[in-house]
């Protein structure tokens, strides 16, 4: 099988619908498969990265510490569109430290996240051959 | 006569939020709730809005939905946190409710 | 719905035998799931189900094959980390057989 650039497309926020979770789960299920993932956060997506989330009092699963497995799965291209945090009163401050080791630097921890302008978003969309939307 | 308004979905996605606080009248109150909780953000393009609105009426967001979503620290001055009894007590206390999908 | 027996308490799993609660966890219950399994526990197995419940406590999933043997061999060791040394603790899979006696859900991406 060639190896396929894909991009998964995070619209929405965690929890209000099922999306978030859905896109986790096929994000982590497709990794098997050894393609080349990027993940991009957009719109109320960006809220799916947001530290500190307790979902205690709600009785739902607080997902958002499985972000942080993302690097164990070789996902390391974590795109977030400022545009999108800007609008809602955010910063790269606000989001989960996601890394990954990068074996052809002696397994050194790298950043998987870039926060990236809405013009380059557009640039990544286009770069991928296929692109799943949650 | 007094409306409670609920407003459960994120203003960045639907306009309920919006719509909802163009048919608010002074005594009434907004509860914000489920993915609504994001109106409560300050600093973001729709907390200017929220803002105004908050002159003349009481704004609440439930606080199981802003801690579920991490974003306790980073609301409006001014909106008041409340529980589930107090979602109830909020029921209560108006005379109609009106929920804005 | 299934269940087991642990020291005379019942814990409900699903029909695979997968634990639905757990919380409800002990080892005695990974004790009568490894038996179910036709597994006999020893410390090789124990280090692999703490090392699990240690990872399901962090992200909150059960690793992939390929993450856990990865991981493993990270924190135990090139000699553990490998599926060979896996495959012998837990023949019919480390992820699934592992993780069902760790008492945690099917892996996510489990093929």
């Amino acid at each position: 099988m060639a190896t396929k650039k894909m991009l998964y497309l995070n619209r929405r926020a965690p929890y209000g619908s099922v999306y978030a979770l859905e896109s986790l789960e096929v994000v982590l299920i497709g990794a098997a498969f050894e393609q080349d993932v990027s993940l991009a956060f957009i719109d109320d997506g960006v809220f799916q990265l947001l530290k500190g989330q307790n979902t205690a009092a709600v009785g739902m699963k607080n997902f958002s510490p499985t972000y942080k497995a993302l690097g164990d799965y070789d996902v390391r291209k974590i795109f977030v569109e400022k545009e999108s945090l800007d609008a809602r009163g955010l910063n790269r401050d606000d989001l989960l430290d996601l890394t990954y080791e990068d074996e052809n630097e002696g397994y050194a921890e790298k950043d998987s996240i870039q926060v990236v302008s809405r013009a380059d978003m557009a640039g990544i969309i286009e770069q991928n051959d296929v692109v799943f939307s949650f | 006569m007094s409306v409670l308004h609920t407003v459960n979905k994120s203003p960045f996605e639907r306009n309920g939020l919006e719509s909802c606080l163009r048919y608010v009248k002074k005594g009434s109150s907004v509860l914000l709730i489920e993915d609504g909780v994001f109106g409560a953000l300050a600093g973001s393009t729709t907390s200017t809005a929220v803002k105004g609105a908050m002159a003349n009426v009481a704004v609440y967001a439930l606080e199981a939905d802003v801690l579920a979503r991490g974003i306790k620290g980073k609301l409006l001055d001014g909106v008041k946190l409340v529980d589930y009894a107090g979602f109830v007590d909020l029921v209560t206390q108006h005379d109609t409710t009106s929920a804005w999908l | 719905m299934s269940s087991i027996e642990v020291a005379g308490k019942m814990m409900e799993t699903d029909e695979e035998g997968y634990l639905l609660n757990l919380a409800e966890w002990t080892e005695d219950a990974a004790k009568v799931l490894a038996a179910a399994e036709n597994v006999n526990m020893t410390d090789a197995h124990w280090e692999v189900i703490n090392f699990l419940r240690e990872y399901y406590d962090e992200y909150q999933i059960a690793p992939a094959v390929r993450v856990l043997t990865k991981a493993i061999g990270k924190k135990l060791g090139p000699e553990k980390g490998n599926s060979k040394y896996l495959y012998e603790l837990f023949p019919y899979g480390p992820a699934k057989q592992a993780c069902k006696i760790a008492g945690l859900p099917k892996p996510t991406g489990c093929v």
